[in-house]
Order: structure tokens, then C-alpha cells, then sequence
């Protein structure tokens, strides 16, 4: 069953437009990757698809629910959370007060998922009480995808969760993700690695706001011309 | 017989004068904001520096009973042109400062260290009553030309000589905006990125629009004061000195000359007018509160030009949308 | 010395109430409020309004026990923190709103919000004129401290009370659900709205917040000196220098930069004639903008 499907973006920042009709589609279960070099209109896709931005032209369906132009504070309520690749944690708040407004809109009682959440990224435990702001990049990270993950949703869309950080800690990263696949969640991760399609089911290729390649990630790895010309290989 | 109309005529003549004052204000205004995008909230300090300086240019130094009334740091009774000459210059060096010191700051910044800038200058006059006689100012400014005809008709006079000073300044930065230094000047308005990209040094530009558009306002400011033939630091106050012209020019049309001058006639209209009418209709004893109701008048108009503003007045870049 | 640094440290507490509320409003909305001074004035004037009721009536007259001003103006506040507040509210939904629906330009709620001062002091003027006012007449009780401080003993109610204020916007920025989303929004209002939080509504209640202090901060003000209707203008370039350099969206920051700005101005009157006062302010906004422009207390941008 297809969670996501983005059919025909159109969308840019002032007059300028970033992206040129671009589709995709996402099954219930997968991994899938978004990569592509700088500037390809990566995050622009996943603004427009969350909300931040308002898509020129094109749908968004989640669920097979038009969600098209709605605000990304409605989108929350729906299942699907957001990890922005920057700006992506609240630094004056502490870790603590970090995950509780990632669960705010939640009416149930979430502290079990709070103590899941510290399960899962346990390094986080110790520093419950720090600042956010003064967490190293790999926390950081893992703080803001546990704040994202606090509603439970049943998509969750990264953005670039390894940048900044050291090899070591991108493997755990992308470890990380691929448990959480394993428990349920629905994964759309851009990424600029190509480590990333190691760990995905399918893989979309973009550049210049447009899609260059799509197919399951095995082929994409084994695609010689692909690997040269977009994998850095 | 004839009276009422020769006061009416009389009264749209230094309505006149005060509007195109203030018409030259605007455009000054306008090559700082509408052509060059900085944001000056502190046009009331070049209104002060203006008047004072021409006014200082061109007052004897007091004799006699007059010292001990009157205080100033100097006087050389220079003739009115030397005056407005000076008020320009000093003008254009105190912007050179400021311009020096707030020009690399980002926009929002600029603006209120302009604001602090003209209170710091109102401040400084009032207070140093060495300079300029403090909060009591400067009275009996020289007018010039004002033999020419009997004191009644002085307005006219002083209209012909404030339209001529228009009308230069007026082709001065039509001309300066199309040559390729207002292009220059126009390119970093709408991105600054990208002219710094060109390689042409962007701070020295916007200094160069800074220093141009604050000898306006000096001249402005002069011819304020040998109008008015008196000046003190009340009267180079915000709402009088900088918001006014804000609004004149939002309200005329940024980035145009002659919506410069339209607004400020509409505006000054509104605020003699007004004037004029609350005067008229307010009861006893209220007269000294009544001109406050322009306050409201320009704020509420102020406020309902921003809400409803047609597009373009201030950029509308928007990258994210917010809701 | 000794004197100026107390009366600073008083002059400071006055200026972090309205900085607190300035610097929220900057951090959510990127709105840098120019009425947030005139509507301290508003405030004062809400509170002389009852207080002049009371004495017209004769309602609590009797002063409360050392300081200068009866208990109607203790009662005043009430009516005068409310107002604020619906006051703020009204303002944000007819101006400040339909600009941040229509995507505009930060600078455009920044004109807007000094129509929007302009007109609140009109109206003050026209209804009061020009005159100072008092909340109460009559003598000023004095406190004889060491070190040659003289202090009313009304300055000490202002400390208590401004700090009580201070501790209870504190109290309900970290421990409640509401006063956290609040720092989010004011911290990251875009990722505060990724996660669902309604900015609108939380914008109401930063509005409350920042009319209550607002209020507040009026009437300690009024107590302090006098009420006319250019006291909230006076007050806005420290309250712009105190936002500064604490720091956009930074409460502590404002805290300390309101006491800062206190301190800087009341110490400056040793060289510098009082009137001078919001040039020093202007003089520390610059120094900060030049150099440290993110604040003192800054949030670094992660």
C-alpha cells in the first residue's frame, strides 16, 4: 500500500523554482532513499511534502489523503513526522523538554514512549537535563529524530541525518533507522551518502528539480553509470 | 472684500512651502529606501543637522543684551546660500559617520540604530546649550529675501525659492538613478548577493546613496528653518521629523520621485487640514491637546497603509510559508 | 555610587518586565514591537484611571502600610493587567496577524507597530494632555540605609513586585506544558510548528504574558517617577538595547539586559546629564550590534 505519494511537484523559494514537477511514491514498510548532489531540491521536496513551503503545482497524498498545501502543524496529527536537516532541535530547552514538545499534541499518557525513546537512543539518558543547544552533532541527531519519533508516526521523513557527523556515528545512525523499519516505521530519507542505499529498499535519484533515476536500491547499486554519476564511485 | 481670499491664498502658499519641505525630505528618503533599500528611521537627526547648521551659518554671533539670552558656539552670518551649502555638507559628513559605523549591519538593525542616532542628536542640542541655545533654540533666523515684498506675502517668496530648490534636486536624482551609479544602486536593493557577486564593493555604494540622500535632507532642514525663522529640538522629534515622511513617501509610491512629492502634499494636507478642522470644532480649553489627534491620524493611517499595502511597498520575499 | 547602582538595579527590574515580554514576541513572530513602550504607558494610564475612580468615590483611600499610594491602586491593577492583555490580543488579530498571514516583510509590523504607537499616545494625550500625573500625592516615605542610600520605601515594593512578576513568568515558562511550547516556539517556531504545535494559540498566550508584564511594568513606573504620556517612549530605546543584547527570544537575557541597561544608564548620570539616558542605551545597542550582534547571551544557532 503506497503511504506517500507525491505526484508532480512544482515548487521554489521566491520567484525562483527549485523544483520541476517532480513524483514519487512511497510503500508502507520501505526505506526508501532520496539522494542527489547539492542543491538538487531535496529538502525543498520534503518541505513541500511536509508543509513548510507551499507547492506551486502537484499533490501530496498520505494515506491516499490529499494533503496538498496543508500546514505543517496539521500534518503532525496525521502520522507522518519530519526531521529537518537543520535548525531540527529546540537549544534552549533541555533533552527532556525536547522530546516532551515533540510528544505536545499527543492527549495520552506518553511517558512509556519517553523511556522507549531514551531506550532507544541511550545515550541520551545521561544528558536528560542538558541544554540541547550544547549536545554534540551525533546527539543532535538522535535527539532530533527521537523528538520526531515521540508521535509514534507511522512516516517519518529524515533529512540527511548523517551530515556533520563521523563515520562511526553515521553507521549507528542508519543502524538506528533500520531498526525502526524493523518496528514498523515507514522511512523517506534524503540523503547525499550513497552509504544510505545500503540500508534502503528503493532509491530515487534527483538533480536540477528533476528525476534522474528511480528503481530498487540493489539495482541502483549495481548501475554502473548511476554509481559514476551520482555516486561519487 | 478682498481679505478672505488673500488669506486663503496665503495659507495655501506656506501650506505649499511646508509641503514641498517635506516633498524634499521624501525624495532624500527615497534614494536611501526606495532606490538603495536602507532602512533610515533617523531622518529627523539630518532635519536637525540641516537646520541647525544653516541656522548657526548664518545668525550673528549675539551681542550685548542678547548674549546673556542667547548661547551658541558660533555664528558667522553668512549669506542664506552659504547657509543651505553648509547644511548640506555637514550633513552629508555627519551620514558619512553613521554610515561608517551601522552601514554593515543587517537591515532591521539599521533601522533602529537610526532611530537612536536622530534621539541622540535631538538629545545632544537640547542639552548642550553652548551649541545652540539648548531647549530654547535659535530664534530670528535670517529670511532671505525677505525685503522683496511686504512681510505678508512673505510665503510667496519663500514658495518660489523652495520650488526652485525642488526642481534641482528633483532632476539631480532622476539623472543620478538612471546613470549606471544608480543602477549600481537599484541592484542592491533587490539582491545584495548577488551585486557583491559583481564584485562591485557594496558598502561603498550604499555610503555613497547615504551620504547623497542625507545632503537632501540637510538642505531640507535648512529651508525649514530660515522658514520658520526659529528652531528648537522639540521640533526634531520622530513623529515630525522621520515617520511623516515615511508615511509621505510609502503612501506616494517608493522608488518614485513624483510619488515623493504626491505623498508629501497628501500627507501635509492631512495634517494642516486636520489641524485647521480640530481647531475649529474643538471646545475651550481642549486647544492645547487637539493637535495631538494627528498623532492618531498618522498612526492609524500608518498602521491601515502597512495592512492593506498593494504589493511591493516592502519586499515580499517569502522562502517558507508560515501558515 | 552606591545610591546610583540601587536605583539602577530598580530602573533595570522596570525595564526586564517589558523586555521579557519584547524579546518573546521578537523570538516567535520576528515582530520587534515599537508600541511595546507606549502600551506600558497605556497601562500606567489604565491603572491611574481606577485610582482616580477610587478617590472620586472614596473607595480605599487608606495608603497600604509605609508606601505612598492607597489600596485602590493596589485593587487598579487588576483592571489594568486585564486590559493590557485584551489590549495586546486586539492589536496582534488586527495588525500584526493579517501580516504574518500574507507572508510579509518583518519591517512591514515593524512600521506598523509605530502607527500603532503613535495612536496609543494620541489618545493619551488627548484624554490627559501633556501634565505628569501621580497615583498618589503627598509625601514619599523614606528608608535611611548605609552607604548614604536614601530609599523610598515604595522602591522596595517595586523590587518585590517586579521580581515576584519575573519569578512567575519563570514558573510558567519551565514547568508548564503551555510556558514550554512558548521557549519551543520562541527557540525554533519552525520546528515548533513541524511538530504540530499551533502557533496561533501559543502566540495568544505569549500576548498575555507580555500584557500582564507590560501592565505591570507601567504602574511600578508610574509609582517610581510620575505618569506622562511619553513615558513608554523614553522607555523603548533601553527596552530595544536590553532586547538586544540579551539576545533574541532569550528570556534570561532579557532579564539581565533590562538590569544592564539600568545600571549603565543610572551610572552614566555621574558624567552625563540625566537626559542623556537614552543615548547611553543607543550607545550600548550599537557597541552589541557591532560586535557581539547575536547578544550577549545569544542563543547559538545550532
Amino acid at each position: 500500500m503506497s503511504i506517500l505519494t507525491v505526484d508532480s511537484i512544482v515548487a521554489g523559494y521566491g520567484s525562483m523554482e527549485v523544483l520541476h514537477g517532480v513524483s514519487l511514491e512511497v510503500e508502507k514498510g520501505q526505506i526508501v532513499c532520496l539522494l542527489g548532489p547539492n542543491g538538487a531540491g531535496k529538502t525543498t521536496l520534503l518541505r513541500a511534502v511536509f508543509g513548510v513551503m507551499r507547492p506551486w503545482q502537484g499533490k501530496v497524498l498520505f494515506k491516499d489523503q490529499d494533503i496538498s498545501g496543508f500546514p505543517s502543524e496539521s500534518i503532525a496529527h496525521l502520522g507522518m513526522c519530519y526531521v529537518p536537516q537543520e535548525d531540527n532541535i529546540f537549544p534552549s530547552l533541555t533533552v527532556q523538554e525536547n522530546l516532551e514538545m515533540g510528544a505536545f499534541i499527543r492527549k495520552d499518557d506518553w511517558q512509556p514512549r519517553l523511556e522507549e525513546i531514551y531506550g532507544f537512543f541511550p545515550d541520551l539518558t545521561d544528558r536528560r537535563k542538558s541544554r540541547a543547544g550544547e549536545l554534540s552533532g551525533g546527539m543532535r541527531q538522535m535527539l532530533a529524530i527521537g523528538r520526531a519519533l515521540m508521535l509514534n508516526p507511522e512516516l517519518l521523513l529524515l533529512d540527511e541525518p548523517s551530515t556533520g557527523l563521523a563515520p562511526f556515528l553515521v553507521n549507528q545512525i542508519f543502524d538506528r533507522i533500520k531498526t525502526l523499519n524493523e518496528q514498523g516505521v515507514t522511512i523517506l530519507v534524503v540523503e547525499q551518502n550513497a552509504q544510505a542505499l545500503q540500508s534502503a529498499d528503493k532509491a530515487y535519484i534527483l538533480e536540477g528539480g528533476e528525476k534522474q533515476a528511480e528503481g530498487s536500491a540493489q539495482e541502483l547499486l549495481e548501475d554502473k553509470e548511476i554509481g559514476k554519476l551520482y555516486l561519487g564511485r | 472684500m478682498g481679505l478672505p481670499i488673500y488669506g486663503l491664498l496665503s495659507f495655501l502658499a506656506s501650506f505649499a512651502v511646508m509641503a514641498s519641505i517635506y516633498a524634499i525630505f521624501a525624495i532624500g528618503l527615497n534614494v536611501h529606501w526606495g532606490y538603495t533599500g536602507l532602512l533610515n528611521f533617523g531622518i529627523a537627526g539630518f532635519f536637525a543637522i540641516g537646520a541647525y547648521t544653516s541656522a548657526l551659518v548664518t545668525s550673528p554671533m549675539p551681542t550685548g543684551v542678547l548674549a546673556s539670552y542667547i548661547k551658541q558656539a558660533f555664528g558667522l552670518n553668512a549669506p542664506f546660500l552659504v547657509g543651505v551649502l553648509s547644511a548640506a555638507v555637514v550633513s552629508g559628513l555627519i551620514a558619512a559617520l553613521v554610515g561608517l559605523l551601522t552601514l554593515r549591519l543587517s537591515e532591521g538593525y539599521l533601522a533602529i540604530s537610526t532611530i537612536g542616532i536622530a534621539e541622540s542628536i535631538r538629545i545632544f542640542f537640547n542639552n548642550e546649550s553652548w551649541l545652540a541655545n539648548g531647549p530654547q533654540g535659535l530664534i530670528g533666523l535670517p529670511q532671505p529675501l525677505s525685503n522683496i515684498l511686504p512681510p505678508a506675502y512673505y510665503s510667496y517668496v519663500y514658495l518660489v525659492i523652495v520650488l526652485i530648490f525642488l526642481a534641482v534636486i528633483y532632476v539631480a536624482v532622476e539623472r543620478g538613478i538612471r546613470s549606471p551609479w544608480g543602477r549600481v544602486l537599484r541592484a542592491i536593493k533587490e539582491d545584495e548577493v548577488m551585486s557583491s557577486a559583481d564584485g562591485k564593493n557594496v558598502f561603498f555604494f550604499k555610503l555613497q546613496a547615504l551620504v547623497f540622500g542625507a545632503m537632501i535632507m540637510g538642505i531640507g532642514g535648512a529651508l525649514y528653518a530660515h522658514y520658520s525663522a526659529a528652531i528648537q529640538p522639540g521640533v526634531f522629534e520622530p513623529l515630525f521629523g522621520t515617520f511623516i515622511i515615511w508615511t509621505m513617501l510609502i503612501l506616494g509610491g517608493t522608488g518614485n520621485n513624483k510619488g515623493a512629492i504626491l505623498g508629501s502634499f497628501i500627507v501635509w494636507s492631512l495634517w494642516s487640514w486636520s489641524t485647521f478642522f480640530i481647531l475649529k470644532v474643538v471646545p475651550r480649553g481642549f486647544e492645547t491637546r487637539a493637535p495631538y489627534i494627528r498623532y492618531i491620524l498618522i498612526g492609524l493611517l500608518l498602521v491601515i497603509i502597512m495592512v492593506r499595502r498593494p504589493k511591493g511597498i516592502i519586499g515580499e520575499e517569502r522562502q517558507v510559508s508560515k501558515f | 555610587m552606591a545610591e546610583l547602582i540601587v536605583y539602577g538595579i530598580i530602573l533595570g527590574s522596570i525595564i526586564a518586565l517589558g523586555s521579557v515580554g519584547l524579546t518573546l514576541i521578537w523570538g516567535i513572530t520576528e515582530l520587534f514591537n515599537c508600541a511595546h513602550g507606549d502600551q506600558i504607558t497605556v497601562g500606567a494610564y489604565i491603572a491611574l484611571i481606577f485610582t482616580s475612580l477610587f478617590a472620586r468615590i472614596g473607595f480605599l483611600q487608606a495608603k497600604v502600610g509605609p508606601f505612598s499610594f492607597s489600596w485602590g491602586l493596589l485593587l487598579s491593577f487588576i483592571p489594568a493587567i486585564l486590559i493590557s492583555v485584551v489590549l495586546a490580543i486586539l492589536i496582534d488579530r488586527w495588525v500584526y496577524k493579517p501580516l504574518r498571514k500574507t507572508g510579509a516583510h518583518f519591517m512591514t509590523g515593524f512600521i506598523a507597530s509605530i502607527g500603532v504607537a503613535w495612536a496609543m499616545r494620541g489618545l493619551i494625550y488627548i484624554i490627559w494632555g501633556a501634565e505628569f500625573h501621580f497615583y498618589a500625592k503627598g509625601l514619599r516615605p523614606m528608608l535611611f540605609l548605609p552607604l548614604g542610600i536614601k530609599l523610598r520605601t515604595d522602591e522596595i515594593f517595586i523590587m518585590v513586585v517586579a521580581w515576584a512578576a519575573v519569578a512567575a513568568v519563570y514558573l510558567f515558562l519551565n514547568r508548564t506544558k503551555m510556558g514550554k511550547a512558548i521557549r519551543a516556539l520562541a527557540d525554533n517556531a519552525s520546528l515548533a510548528r513541524v511538530a504540530g504545535i499551533n502557533t496561533e494559540r501559543m502566540l495568544i498566550w505569549t500576548w498575555g504574558i507580555a500584557g500582564v508584564l507590560i501592565a505591570i511594568a507601567g504602574i511600578l513606573y508610574g509609582i517610581e517617577t510620575q505618569l506622562r504620556p511619553e513615558m513608554g517612549w523614553i522607555f523603548l530605546l533601553p527596552l530595544f538595547a536590553a532586547v538586544i543584547l540579551g539576545g533574541k527570544g532569550s528570556i534570561t537575557g532579557a532579564l539581565a539586559g533590562g538590569i544592564i541597561l539600568g545600571l549603565a544608564q543610572q551610572v552614566s548620570t555621574m558624567w552625563l546629564q540625566p537626559t542623556y539616558k537614552p543615548a547611553v542605551a543607543f550607545l550600548l545597542m550599537i557597541l552589541v550590534l557591532i560586535f557581539r550582534p547575536k547578544g550577549i547571551f545569544g542563543r547559538r544557532k545550532v
